[in-house]
């Protein structure tokens, strides 16, 4: 089981929280032309890397906020964990 | 290539099984290849051997980075089914299902291909009157399909709980009686030595390292046991096509995750087909050997590595035991995770890419041994004719882009809930 360090919260077990993929991609700028190929890669690309990978977690049983992880898809070893405007 | 039959079986007990041969060769990679197959799981193995019997092209390599029936192939839960809704779908596993009738006739190898159906339950009108509606869309694609109400999934399943005060009664259920199950190693084993007799190579524990790309025309390729040289390169490698996809700079509508699946101990025979409780995130069906398989959902961020983590195992027995309350009293025998390329919309791809000469089959999501004859025939075909067949031009890889997406649950994007 992961043990996940909420920012807000501190050392939580991993049935408290809820995934949110990949936290590197941004939305596209609105109110702006958007082209085909920038909303493909917005919805749909992803690089899901072997190894680190940053992703959104959001802490649903807990004080519902979202936050970052940096973990090793392999080991699921977690380097940190930090605000998403961190 | 020695033939399996009774005949040979007699005559090799009296030397003891010493004398069989070896179901395929153990080559040194080749210098230059028609073509290269990266990924010896089910998929490969079958693409391999349908370039050779219905392509006639032979100077073919599978390269596997592990073993034969390492992968995938050897950690599902040996599902074969086409109960699919949409065109696409429904008609390439359609084709497939055929492929599974006549597999052990052609491969001369037994697969124990059983097709003792499927039930997808249901727990509310609405979800009837969807499965109505699935039915019916499978029927219009020549698909078996029986709408049954509740006394008729009693009849099949009287071991579930009936009860009307628990959490999602069963109100009925979509049926596919000429779905079933399958002996998966045998599926891998069956190709691989057929392929190989036919004078395909397979290469195992060689690991592809990197690519050879030359005015957006494939090469060759590199790997732990030498370069390889060949113009058409199709790549089938499930939970490792983002790593591959990095190699060639390509991003893909993949995201690799973890599925685990687990057995009970062997019991007598209590359940004689597939039994699919979505609404608990929980499905069954009960080996040859009596232990109860049972998988569920996947364990929900991207992962890598080929074991699971407990709480996953824990909510889809939860759901289990809901169900099958006898299934209490079992003790667990082992569990079990595989990598899955799970694609955006829930279908997979088998296309040609932006680069002339590769090849791919991915996304196969929780579905992909089921489409092992399928995806290896049209998979094929598309490599030998440098063009996809009618039975895959749906599951193109620009298809997302374009907007044709085929998410036959309608699940959208988030992967990891699918």
């Amino acid at each position: 089981m992961l043990n996940i360090k909420c920012p807000y919260c501190g050392d939580r077990s991993q049935k408290e929280f809820a995934y949110g993929g990949d936290g590197t991609i941004t939305r596209p700028k609105l109110n702006q032309e958007i082209s085909d190929e920038e909303w493909d890669n917005f919805v749909y690309l992803r690089k899901s890397p072997r190894g680190k990978h940053i992703e959104l977690w959001h802490h649903i049983a807990g004080c519902r906020q979202w936050f970052k992880v940096e973990r090793d898809t392999t080991t699921h070893e977690i380097f940190r964990t930090f605000k998403p405007e961190e | 290539m020695q033939k399996y039959s009774v005949f040979s079986l007699i005559k090799n007990a009296f030397s003891n099984h010493e004398k069989w041969d070896l179901a395929w060769k153990d080559p040194t990679p080749k210098k230059e290849y028609d073509v290269v197959i990266i990924g010896g799981g089910g998929h490969g193995l079958a693409t391999a051997y349908y370039l050779a019997k219905e392509h006639q092209i032979t100077n073919v390599a599978v390269i596997e980075k592990g073993w034969i029936g390492g992968g995938n192939i050897g950690r599902n839960t040996t599902i074969i089914r086409s109960n699919f809704m949409y065109d696409d779908n429904a008609r390439f596993n359609e084709f497939g299902m055929n492929l599974w009738r006549n597999m052990s006739q052609e491969l001369n190898f037994n697969v124990m291909f059983s097709p003792r159906g499927i039930i997808n339950l249901a727990h509310s009108d609405a979800q009837m009157n969807a499965y109505a509606r699935r039915g019916n869309s499978m029927r219009l694609n020549g698909i078996d399909a029986v709408l049954l109400n509740r006394e008729e999934v009693k009849k099949i399943i009287p071991m579930a709980d009936f009860s009307e005060d628990v959490r999602y009664p069963i109100f009925g259920g979509l049926a596919q009686p000429s779905a079933g199950t399958a002996r998966h190693d045998a599926v891998a084993w069956g190709y691989a030595r057929q392929a190989d007799s036919m004078g395909v190579d397979i290469i195992q524990n060689c690991e592809v390292t990197g690519f050879d790309i030359e005015a957006g025309k494939i090469t060759g390729l590199r790997t732990s046991r030498g370069d390889i040289k060949s113009k058409k390169i199709g790549l089938c490698v499930a939970g490792s096509t983002n790593v591959l996809a990095e190699k060639l700079n390509m991003t893909l509508p993949i995201e690799t995750h973890l599925l685990q699946a687990c057995v009970s101990e062997p019991v007598k025979p209590v359940l004689d087909g597939v039994v699919t409780f979505g609404a608990g995130h929980f499905y069954i069906s009960q080996s040859d050997k009596g232990e109860m398989v049972m998988g569920g959902d996947l364990d929900g961020y991207n992962s890598y590595a080929q074991k699971g983590n407990l709480p996953t195992i824990q909510h889809v027995l939860t759901g289990g035991v809901a169900l099958f309350p006898f299934l209490s009293r079992l003790k667990m025998l082992r569990t079990w995770g595989g990598i899955m390329d799970m694609s955006m919309d829930g279908s997979p791809i088998i296309d040609k890419t932006h680069i002339d000469g590769l090849y791919l089959n991915c996304g196969w999501c929780y579905g992909g041994f089921k489409s092992v004859p399928s995806s290896g025939w049209t998979f094929a075909h598309t490599i030998a004719q440098d063009r996809v067949h009618e039975l895959n031009e749906g599951f193109s890889l620009n298809r997302f882009s374009k907007g044709y997406l085929l998410d036959e649950k309608g699940l959208g994007t988030k992967t990891w809930i699918s």
